[in-house]
């Protein structure tokens, strides 16, 4: 089904199943620990081995040599795989760093070798006994000091650099002017569920039970470094243990448990150590921002500019933080700026709202600089500049923009008019109080999405995807989906996701996975209902499917009815077309947080946190809202603690484990509230519905930021915002 | 939804019969003599109850109780999210407490009453936690779910129990079950999709169910 | 992790001589550190003597009208103890705003004491350090060190001790008791029980060989109110940037110890009389000659600020 011009009515605007909060139907499985996860696979039959990855011990050089004559002895050892005795290896499409090293060393902690053992401590304890002689080379690690040497960059298929008007002029003649730098770090997506794969092969085949987003994409990676056909590969994958962009692309595991069980000649499983995670996979770059604002005294943006610095392996992507600045708000001239340097750190790649999330910790910032300068509340600066069209191409109109009542809604439901605008006033005991807010801001990206439908002869269905639940709820959207569409109750539906074998989804990323994936399945039960009434005879033009019938002409069937003579199997995808460049389509948001600062030592603690979101039709508000309190907790460590620690001259993260990588915990984080406005978007897709899993953190960052300054009245434009930042400035404690 | 039956497969029974180990595995001490340690796998039976039941295993003494539990014991409800007790997914509840089951060896547990989350109870006969879980979205991807669940329920009874805790405001006073409290004693389970807030929803129902 | 044999001997004497037999015997009771180091591959022990069984599980009021704590004794059980809550408020203070529930459940008394450091360098095997590897250098120095010492480190090592009941222990003027393989019992002041690194600092304690503690004594109580003040990023489980323990009695007079800024707990006796004076010149003088990192200089600000907020706490 091509979707090529806005939504008209269609049975899923009858929302009977779409938009009630519902309970996951997976919840039963993952509540009782019987959801299985990569590493969770139990065929009797399979009796895999236990692999274990060495990760190198240097940030860039050779390895002149490998002595693996202990290792290979050691009890239980079956197998060792190297880049040498691999042969050779492709790169997957999506893999900026070889996912095995040597002789060439990429980054620190590039796996260098898998030792395969019959128990997991026999393989742990050999892999300890390779020895590695490594010739290390001089490699660039800080980006600060490779800023100058960075290039511009391209932000996928979009420019890295936009102008439009005359930036340069107009930002000098502005009467009021902000320009500041920010920096945000490098920080770890630290999902629960560590990158895990078993391998099985049966001939040229090969299985894979893995922990992956994407799975057609990682399907072609796994065979192109394997150098072998995409249909000799299937992918496996339904429960992800959290991802956030981590688990996008194929990692280590899955290409070392392959080739660990050709060696072996048996099934391999390999999980990836938590300690290893850190370095050998991928991280959210770190940025340099640089932001100049020009405003009329009245608080009009007349200029705004937004230059971005980040690095990367060779031939990695750049951080694309300038991406909101085009768009969030109105200004006559603006120019953007994308620059990319080299640094031989571990590879950078997409985490949780990549672009955004780092852009609007620093723009946002920027905002309540500039309001503070104009004496205008941020709010409403924010409502002043908003732009109803695309600021760079004014012909372009949003296909729906509610910043402003989002704003509005957060400011009354958060008792916003009771902020103090001068900072550093309020007290609460030991805590000084202050009160932030930010936009949000996410656009919303869409995917092919295809899926198959089956209607069984007890007038159940059956939905087959290779889509994946990453924790975004998806079997639930996806079965109220179909419920809603053949008009049969939810448990009457089953799902089956992240398999290869089915057809080629949408996959969970950038926050398309929801709009994408249930259109998809829009488009199969579509077919499938055609294909239903055609069976039974009955007109098509006015067929309503509900309560487990069809209604057409006066009649009512059974919907059973239909398969009596045996399954009805369909399959569609859904294919977005032309809307996407007619309109603007993005997600809008408003954050709004409470934050207390100890008047002593300047720890930071969140009290309050409200989001408003504007994010089209919420198709299952229970577990949209979590993930927008999932994101909003994911920017509470961005904005206060998550910081992966470079060590600049050896070339690693250094906090390279959970007690070292501290993200937030229980007791960080406050009571949350979501508002979801009453938003349909019918250019979006069919379901009129929106991604929101990533809004939720766009934006957070800036509001803790301001709220810290609102409390303190010292502005921190280095994230994370620790206390050590605070202490010099702060004033004394009584 | 039906459970996604063909991916799980079948938990075949692995437990040895009988045996009549129960004596404190104390390994030979002519171990010098022989080949060193670190050349050898040592082995050694071991015996747990998990969930009221006995398992007969031959472990390796290197053998974490988490990784007897899932690898051996085949209940794989308890994740190995890090190995190092910086997250809390391999909590069980031993002999009455809760435990990072990742650091500690299996040997080191003959004996114990161990309970998984496999052992409070079954998607078609829920514990209540359980079912507060799911009725207040206290996950998202679930892996570090059986954790927050063994925690939840062991939190509530510490609490009864009177252990203080960092927030406690008076340590001669008893606990009660608040916000605060269960954020505090629930921080040693990181959630990184973030369901902190609705964690807490659903054990304070469970806790008020309770009372 | 390498492999090893395990035994669990059934008395304290049985304990020590059975690891002074085995060659690199290591004690284990609740494992929560020595697991963890030992996956990495930084503890390797050929032989492990769990001392779960020996009974060492107790607290007992001693005759001097202490507390004799077991070395056993579960840091969650020692924490909820009446008379430790009572009485010793700092040290229950102290041991809930460590790690996690689940941790305190398994983590002894005796562990707790020899908890080993967490500079990150000390955790990575790829990198050089001294403590970890005699003579392999100091990433650390140079590297990333927020985390760790200001004061009573060298020029090999700047990590820190990082547990909190001992800097409690420190305030409460704590004694540890030992057996030696021999059966020789000893006593050794909490004060002397941690070293500095110096050259050496891959010895961190005052223990010989395999020898075993077997409980940790408390004098009388002393009463006064008793504040321990853990200060981090990470609202609980996580070390401390600062923490402060205090006592501080009803005539003003004081003691207080510091963690997260030395390789023991930090206390000053000598400076102690500066208290009254206010937290500023007191901890000048309890930080004379401080050496901090670009860093971690923030520390200093940081125990100084959160000293001056303990006082004012404990003075009402």
């Amino acid at each position: 089904m091509k979707f090529d011009t806005p939504a008209a009515q269609n049975p899923i605007d009858r929302l009977t199943v779409i938009g009630k909060a519902t309970d996951r139907i997976d919840g039963p499985y993952k509540t009782t620990g019987t959801a299985p996860y990569a590493y969770d696979w139990h065929d009797p039959a399979l009796k895999p081995a236990y692999g274990f990855v060495l990760g190198a011990g240097i940030a860039k050089g050779r390895i002149r040599s490998m002595d693996l004559s202990a290792a290979k002895a050691a009890p239980g050892v079956i197998a060792v795989v190297t880049a040498e005795s691999a042969g050779q290896l492709g790169k997957g499409q999506y893999n900026t760093a070889p996912l095995l090293g040597g002789p060439e060393i990429a980054h620190y902690h590039q796996a260098v070798a898998l030792v395969v053992a019959e128990g997991f401590e026999q393989a742990r304890a050999a892999a300890a006994l390779i020895k590695v002689d490594y010739d290390a080379a001089k490699g660039t690690f800080d980006l600060a000091a490779a800023k100058d040497s960075a290039k511009p960059a391209k932000i996928m298929k979009d420019p890295g650099d936009t102008a439009v008007g005359d930036f340069e002029a107009a930002y000098a003649k502005a009467p009021v002017r902000v320009e500041e730098t920010y920096t945000t770090p490098d920080e770890a997506h630290a999902m629960m569920e560590p990158h895990a794969s078993i391998a099985s092969w049966e001939g040229d085949k090969v299985t894979l039970w893995t922990s992956n987003q994407m799975i057609d994409w990682s399907v072609g990676d796994v065979a192109k470094t394997l150098g072998m056909p995409k249909d000799k590969v299937r992918l496996i994958s339904p429960f992800i243990g959290g991802g956030f962009g981590g688990k996008l692309f194929i990692r280590s595991d899955v290409i070392l448990a392959a080739l660990g069980a050709k060696a072996a000649g048996r099934p391999v499983k390999v999980a990836l150590t938590r300690p290893l995670m850190f370095n050998n996979t991928v991280h959210r770059p770190a940025t340099i921002q640089r932001i100049r604002i020009g405003a009329n005294k009245d608080g009009t943006i007349t200029a705004i500019g937004h230059e971005s610095w980040s690095g990367n392996l060779p031939g990695g992507r750049p951080e694309a933080a300038v991406s909101q600045t085009r768009l969030l708000y109105a200004g006559a001239n603006r120019m953007t700026a994308t620059r990319l340097a080299t640094l031989d750190l571990p590879e950078g790649n997409a985490m949780r709202a990549p672009g955004e999330a780092p852009g609007l910790m620093a723009l946002e910032i920027a905002m309540d600089e500039v309001a503070e300068r104009l004496g205008m509340d941020p709010v409403q600066l924010r409502m002043l500049n908003d732009t109803q069209v695309d600021p760079e191409k004014p012909d372009r109109p949003f296909s729906k923009r509610e910043l402003i009542a989002c704003l509005r809604e957060g400011g009354e439901r958060f008792s916003w008019s009771k902020r103090v605008a001068t900072p550093g006033q309020v007290r609460d005991g030991r805590w000084r109080v202050g009160m932030g807010v930010a936009a949000a801001f996410r656009n919303n990206q869409l995917m092919t999405s295809g899926a198959r439908i089956r209607l069984g002869p007890d007038g159940t269905v059956t939905v087959e995807t290779d889509m994946t639940d990453i924790g975004t709820g998806t079997y639930t959207i996806i079965g109220q989906t179909a419920a809603e569409m053949m008009g049969v109750p939810l448990d009457k539906v089953t799902v089956r996701l992240g398999d290869s074998s089915f057809p080629v989804s949408s996959g969970s990323g950038g926050q398309w996975g929801a709009n994408s994936s249930t259109s998809g399945v829009y488009a199969a039960c579509m077919k499938l209902r055609e294909a239903v009434v055609q069976k039974l005879g009955l007109p098509a033009a006015d067929a309503v499917f509900a309560d487990g019938e069809v209604r057409s002409g006066g009649k009512s069937v059974k919907l059973a009815q239909a398969a009596s003579a045996g399954e009805i199997v369909v399959e569609d995808a859904i294919e977005f077309e032309g809307l996407a460049k007619k309109y603007q389509q993005s997600t809008f948001g408003a954050h709004f947080v409470e934050v207390g600062v100890d008047a002593a030592t300047a720890e930071i603690r969140v009290r309050r946190m409200l989001a408003v979101c504007a994010a089209g039709r919420i198709l299952n508000p229970k577990s949209a809202r979590s993930q927008v309190i999932g994101a909003m907790t994911m920017g509470v460590g961005a904005a206060l603690m998550e910081e992966l620690a470079v060590d600049k001259t050896r070339g690693f993260f250094v906090n390279h484990d959970l007690a070292g990588y501290e993200v937030p915990v229980h007791a960080d984080i406050p009571h949350q509230e979501v508002v979801f406005l009453d938003e349909v978007d019918p250019i979006s897709s069919p379901m009129k519905a929106k991604g929101v899993g990533e809004l939720g953190i766009c934006g957070v960052g800036a509001a803790i930021a301001n709220a810290v300054y609102n409390a303190t009245g010292i502005r921190v434009r280095d994230y994370p915002i620790t206390l050590d930042k605070l202490l010099e400035r702060m004033p004394d404690a009584a | 939804m039906k459970h996604p039956g063909e991916f799980a497969l079948n938990r075949r029974d692995l437990v040895a019969g009988a045996s009549a180990c129960t004596a404190l595995t104390v390994m030979p001490l002519t171990a010098r003599a022989e080949a060193p340690i670190a050349d050898r796998a040592v082995k050694t039976p071991v015996s747990l109850t998990i969930n009221g039941r006995r398992h007969d295993l031959e472990l390796d003494t290197r053998t974490s109780l988490l990784d007897a539990v899932r690898e051996h014991a085949h209940l794989t409800g308890s994740k190995k999210g890090c190995d190092h007790g910086q997250c809390g997914a391999c909590t069980m509840i031993v002999g009455g407490r809760r435990i990072n089951s990742c650091l500690t060896l299996a040997i080191m547990h003959q004996g114990d009453e161990i309970t998984t989350i496999e052992g409070l109870g079954k998607p078609d006969a829920l514990h209540p936690m359980q079912a507060a879980f799911i009725k207040h979205d206290g996950y998202q991807c679930g892996f570090c779910t059986p954790g927050q669940i063994c925690s939840g329920v062991a939190v509530l009874d510490e609490i009864k129990a009177g252990i203080p805790s960092h927030v406690t405001a008076d340590l001669t006073a008893a606990s009660e079950v608040t916000a605060s409290e269960i954020r505090e004693r629930m921080s040693g389970n990181i959630c990184r999709c973030g369901a902190y807030s609705n964690i807490v929803d659903a054990m304070t129902e469970v806790a008020g169910r309770r009372a | 992790m390498k492999a090893f044999t395990y035994e669990k001997p059934a008395s304290p004497a049985e304990a020590a001589s059975a690891a002074a037999r085995m060659p690199d015997a290591k004690f284990i009771a609740g494992g929560t550190n020595l697991l963890d180091l030992m996956k990495l591959q930084i503890e390797t022990p050929a032989h492990l003597v769990d001392v779960n069984g020996l009974g060492l599980d107790t607290i007992a009021a001693t005759q001097e009208g202490g507390l004799r704590i077991g070395a056993l004794v579960r840091n969650t059980d020692l924490a909820a103890d009446a008379r430790v809550r009572t009485d010793y408020g700092v040290l229950s203070r102290a041991l809930v705003s460590g790690a996690s529930g689940q941790l305190r459940n398994k983590a002894t008394t005796a562990g707790n004491l020899l908890q080993r450091t967490r500079c990150p360098y000390f955790y990575d095997t790829a990198q050089p350090c001294n403590k970890r590897q005699p003579g392999s250098g100091c990433a650390a120095i140079g590297g990333v060190s927020r985390q760790l010492g200001v004061i009573g480190t060298s020029e090999a090592c700047i990590a820190t001790y990082p547990g909190d009941m001992a800097v409690a222990m420190r305030v409460l003027d704590a004694t540890v008791e030992t057996v030696d393989a021999e059966g020789a019992a000893r006593k050794i002041p909490v004060a002397e029980f941690h070293r500095l690194p110096g050259d050496t600092p891959q010895i961190e304690t005052a223990l010989k060989p395999g020898e075993l503690i077997t409980a940790v004594t408390l004098p009388k109580p002393v009463g006064g109110t008793q504040v321990y003040r853990k200060v981090r990023d990470r609202a609980s489980y996580a070390f401390a940037l600062v923490s402060v323990a205090a006592i501080v009695q009803r005539d003003g007079s004081a003691r207080v110890a510091f963690g997260g800024m030395a390789p023991r707990p930090w206390r000053v006796e000598a400076a102690e009389a500066e208290l009254a004076k206010g937290a500023k010149p007191a901890a000048e003088r309890i930080f004379a000659g401080a050496k901090p990192t670009h860093d971690n200089a923030f520390k200093l600000k940081l125990a100084e600020r959160t000293l001056d907020a303990v006082l004012t706490e404990a003075r009402g």
